[in-house]
């Protein structure tokens, strides 16, 4: 949609082509980019997986959204002439207002509801009140912008300063002390509530002094419910994702075919005291005593097993060869494994190395992947590695389907089993795999929690 | 009668939005070059080249060059330069 709207704008008639699912999507975003009458033409979904006669098809029938011949709707689109409608000044401002109009407790539950600003689950309402008191969690200002955010790239990014971000952390019932860390995810700019079809979600780590200060649980159920901070953390980072960005509605600002249970909440902190290795955020290059949040962008899929028994390396290439591999994997271990893997002579990088080293499928897998092939190939074709080589590989030579970049280990848990998983997650701040093209935003670094104290 | 309180408005701040013109229309495609842009989404190209050969086939003396951006749903100015020096309009599919 971006590229139609510029070129409307340097004077080329485009018509965008996209399915007809995306049809209210499309309408929100030519609206919201100020180019409301941009003439779209749809045909049915799905265009995966079809063949060349199926989508001729879909050229010679109708557009299902204007009920009229595909084509009719493209030429008329390119050569009709501009009207009324299209020469009007399209332009709009909107405000949201800082305090919503005085009503019942119960009427305005309903009121977040029905506007879609809620998970559904019961909120703490933000009144002036405990956002104040939220606030005594921060030095910093409440007018302080904090950065913005948007579902996707194609859509507007909406502003949030320090006091946005507070009224969610209330609304998700975080304390206080809990919001510098809620600050500093949110600081990333990274949705929690990316709009991608692919249901992606965010999950995040927290490391360093603060999580002992505000007692989270690294212990017995670290992923699960089972402490106010580690729930209400995530919670407050997904509320303020989806209303700081402008909503996230399905069919209009949320496109994710299924879905995903990780978009509630989903943070966690590593058991830095039990590791047998470094913390995550010492190998990342910041000093023990910072304290530090880690988003991973994933949530397609997860792996378990336990051990290391007897046969881990053929339990361990299974699961890796399972992966969704264009969503590499992070390694969530209880520190029962760790240590047994240390005792193997395992150091945490060795590990991450032998995984790269020994996850391999045929190359006629790795490429059948829609996500490998719209956004990895074109890389492989430009010669960019490691995508090239895999591209240039016969179909059923094995090939690596990560490098050591693309796999973390974190260590988390009570110690009650040697359990881990290999969750869906790319670091934030790395980039994709064989996108080297595309600029890191953090340049490896994590996120600060002292800088919001 | 229930207590009526105050809540803060969870929503960020969105941005103004400036209105833009569409481009002006020509009354024929006739002689004119038209860019099949390719998205690169998952056979997008197959839907392309369908929508090529229907113009080959239903409307020959428009001239349809493809083109395809460097990556998927990442601005390609150097794209866009080349359909704006060359092209008279343009249709991108499939996607969004």
């Amino acid at each position: 949609m971006g590229f139609a709207l510029e070129l409307e704008k340097a004077g080329i008639p485009t018509i965008p082509v996209s399915t007809h699912a995306f049809a209210r999507l499309a309408k929100a975003t030519t609206k919201a980019a100020g180019m409301p009458t941009t003439r779209n033409a749809f045909v049915p979904q799905p265009v995966v997986g079809l063949s060349p006669g199926e989508l001729r098809a879909y050229i010679e029938a109708d557009d299902p959204i204007a009920k009229k011949p595909f084509m009719q709707v493209v030429l008329d689109g390119l050569t009709g002439p501009l009207t009324d409608e299209d020469y009007a000044d399209a332009s709009f401002e909107r405000t949201t207002p800082r305090f919503l109009e005085p009503d019942t407790e119960d009427n305005i539950r309903q009121l977040f509801i029905e506007e879609g600003w809620t998970d559904f689950l019961p909120i703490i309402l933000p009144t002036e009140q405990r956002v104040e008191a939220m606030l005594k969690g921060t030095s910093h200002a409440a007018d302080e912008f904090v950065n913005r955010m948007s579902p996707t790239a194609f859509r507007e990014k909406w502003d949030f300063d320090v006091e946005k971000v507070a009224i969610n952390a209330v609304m998700a019932g975080a304390r206080p002390e809990y919001l510098p860390v809620i600050l500093a995810l949110c600081s990333s700019g990274f949705s929690a509530r990316s709009s991608s079809t692919t249901s992606w979600a965010t999950i995040s780590c927290i490391n360093g002094p603060i999580r002992n200060e505000i007692g989270m649980n690294y212990g017995i159920g670290a992923l699960g419910p089972y402490n106010q901070a580690n729930a209400s953390i995530g919670r407050a980072y997904c509320l303020l994702s989806m209303n700081a960005q402008g909503g996230s509605e399905p069919g209009n600002t949320y496109m994710g075919s299924v879905g995903s249970n990780w978009n509630y909440t989903a943070c966690f902190a590593e058991n830095e005291e039990a590791s047998p290795w470094e913390p995550f955020h010492v190998q990342k290059g910041h000093k023990a005593e910072e304290s530090t949040a880690a988003i991973f962008f994933g949530g397609w899929y997860t792996q378990s097993g336990f051990g290391p028994r007897e046969t881990w390396k053929e339990k361990f290439i299974r699961c890796l060869t399972a992966t969704d591999h264009f969503s590499n994997p992070f390694i969530v271990m209880d520190p029962l494994v760790a240590k047994d893997f240390n005792k193997m002579g395992f150091t945490k990088q060795g590990l991450i190395e032998w995984c790269a080293e020994n996850a391999k499928m045929k190359a006629k897998y790795y490429w059948d992947d829609q996500w490998t092939t719209t956004l990895v190939k074109p890389h492989a074709e430009a010669g960019i590695e490691p995508a090239a080589s895999r591209l240039r590989a016969d179909p059923d030579e094995l090939i690596s389907i990560f490098s050591d970049k693309d796999i973390e280990i974190l260590v988390t848990g009570g110690e009650t089993q040697g359990a881990f998983k290999m969750i869906s997650g790319r670091l934030v701040g790395q980039m994709p795999r064989g996108n080297e093209r595309r600029p890191s935003q953090t340049a490896g670094k994590l996120l600060s929690i002292d800088k919001w104290r | 009668m229930a207590e009526k309180i105050t809540v803060m408005d969870p929503r960020g701040y969105p941005p103004k939005v400036e209105g833009k013109r569409l481009a002006i229309r020509p009354e024929t495609l006739d002689g004119k070059v038209l860019y099949l842009i390719d998205c690169l989404f998952d056979n997008a190209d197959v839907f392309m080249e369908q929508l090529r050969l229907w113009f080959a086939e239903h409307m020959p003396k428009v001239e349809t060059r493809m083109i395809r951006p460097k990556e998927s749903w990442v601005d390609d100015p150097e794209m866009r330069a080349k359909v704006v020096a060359g092209g008279d309009a343009a249709i991108i599919g499939v996607g969004l």
